[in-house]
């Protein structure tokens, strides 16, 4: 019964999905506007692009080494970087009230900064390029993490706290069996939050002049020499690669959580 | 009410410490002085901002095209998200195409949308509508999901129809969920205007003005002088949103926590 009814939800889904691009086809080839290629010539042209090389390199084509690999790297270690800093400094905020309300105000508003405004004081910085990038992704990311890390950590359970201190835990042991797993639904709030962060901040710091490689990169080109389809290509890999991120980042939570949750 | 009290003053000198520290980091010479001004500097520039009427005109058209796009956003979601949310095979119809469209960068549209409406208003105001419709739309949903059964089939059992039962159980009941949803999206709203601001590089706002500072020589002051505007904006549009979340919606403090 619940087979059947899981099935057509499906069905109804990748079938409402199917018609829609199927509409989106037949308008955009009846209509023939520039702007809007039919989604055919968007899915023959990403595969041009992009995955069509010899089978020794993965089938990517040089253009995609050049552009994708090095945004990729970027947003990762930017991510990375802004997640173990985020964690680290938001756990040691968090196990101390007074640390947490001598630092809240100026994270509050280090948070209320749209982050596209911090990125022409990195240009002014460290000039164009993968440095610039990195910064402005780092100091974009760590904001959710760390105060979502703080407020997880400081919520611990009194009670569990007071355990710890008649079993005379270390603090090493305190922070990897108390404060780190009740802080862990919070974290993985904050890390959503700082993922999607870290992919606009790849895609906006490589749209600005001066950029040399990378999906935005390809992006601005393409939209400087009128060529909508790559346009059109780039924002179809860009929201696979959010999707994709997204979802690994989920499963990850879920595996995390799923065992050993605090009550 | 000491501690909060302690709280404030701990706080106040957590934001005195930092001013100290860029302060001193601006003037040790660590980094060259025309790259990192020191904060006086800095926050002098800044208040004199506030009387120049070509910077207040540019962060009005900031702040209008926020508006605007908002509250676009928010006549499109609402009703959208009703609709999704009280008919579930809608829901379940769409759901494979909002899920294929949300995850898309909405920064990685500004090419695009340049492209097809030019570098003005419109591009502006179409990318932040776009961008903040998501949040405010999954707020209704998940908040009509959230609505009292007994409530509704109470109504129901007297007789009332499916639009009383909208407008007098589920639409009360979401409203704070909504509430929220427009509190998210207000930031993604700036960080859109900002952005799209700073691609276009010129008219006028505020990411322009932080932007060509960026580019002028010695400008570093300018774009920081920008950058505190910016997080004041930010922090200014976000404690009026909460206080009147708060205002409102008094009893859903305890959803407060997880942002």
């Amino acid at each position: 019964m619940r087979g059947g009814k899981a099935a057509r939800s499906a069905l109804l889904r990748w079938g409402v999905l199917a018609v829609a691009i199927g509409a989106w086809q037949t308008a955009t080839r009846t209509h023939d506007s520039v702007y809007f290629p039919p989604p055919s010539e968007i899915a023959r042209h990403t595969h041009n692009l992009w995955f069509s090389g010899p089978p020794t390199h993965a089938f990517l084509t040089p253009e995609a080494t050049v552009n994708i690999l090095p945004s990729l790297a970027r947003m990762t270690t930017g991510f990375a970087l802004a997640a173990a800093a985020g964690i680290a400094l938001g756990t040691a905020l968090g196990r101390s009230h007074r640390a947490y309300a001598l630092c809240n105000p100026v994270l509050q508003f280090a948070r209320a900064i749209p982050p596209p405004a911090l990125v022409p004081v990195f240009v002014v910085i460290f000039d164009f390029g993968t440095q610039m990038q990195l910064a402005s992704i780092v100091l974009s990311a760590i904001w959710p993490v760390l105060i979502n890390t703080a407020e997880g950590a400081r919520n611990t359970d009194l009670l569990r706290i007071d355990v710890a201190a008649v079993l005379r835990l270390t603090t090493a042991e305190r922070l990897w069996l108390l404060f780190l797993p009740s802080a862990l639904p919070r974290i993985f709030a904050g890390l959503r939050l700082s993922l999607s962060l870290s992919l606009i901040l790849m895609v906006f710091s490589e749209l600005l002049p001066g950029t040399a490689n990378g999906i935005g990169f390809t992006l601005t080109d393409a939209q400087s020499r009128s060529d909508l389809l790559t346009v059109w290509a780039a924002l179809v890999l860009l929201g696979a690669l959010g999707y994709v991120l997204n979802t690994g980042l989920l499963a990850v939570e879920k595996r995390l959580l799923g065992k050993g949750r605090p009550a | 009410m000491r501690n909060r009290r302690q709280e404030l003053l701990l706080g106040a000198v957590g934001v005195l410490l930092a001013l100290g520290v860029c302060e001193a980091v601006g003037r040790a010479g660590l980094v060259r002085r025309s790259y990192l001004p020191p904060a006086s500097e800095v926050l002098a520039r800044a208040v004199e901002l506030a009387g120049d009427p070509v910077f207040l005109d540019g962060l009005g058209a900031t702040v209008r095209a926020w508006a605007l796009g908002l509250g676009l956003a928010c006549a499109i979601a609402v009703p959208l998200g009703l609709l999704l949310g009280s008919v579930p095979v809608v829901d379940e119809a769409v759901r494979a195409i909002v899920e294929f469209l949300r995850p898309l960068p909405s920064v990685a549209l500004i090419p695009l949308v340049s492209l097809l409406l030019g570098s003005g208003t419109e591009t502006k105001v179409a990318l932040i509508t776009y961008a903040s419709v998501w949040p405010i739309l999954f707020n209704t949903v998940y908040g009509l999901g959230e609505t009292d059964p007994l409530a509704k089939d109470t109504l129901r059992a007297f007789g009332f129809g499916r639009l009383s039962v909208l407008l007098r159980v589920e639409l009360p009941a979401t409203a704070p969920f909504i509430a929220a949803g427009v509190r998210i999206s207000a930031a993604i709203a700036l960080v859109l205007a900002v952005a799209t601001e700073i691609l276009a590089g010129f008219g006028e706002g505020l990411g322009i003005f932080i932007a060509q500072s960026g580019l002028a020589t010695d400008g570093s002051r300018d774009v920081l002088a920008g950058v505190v505007w910016a997080g004041a904006l930010g922090l200014v549009i976000n404690s009026a949103l909460v206080w009147g979340e708060r205002w409102l919606f008094p009893w859903t403090a305890e959803h407060r926590g997880m942002r």
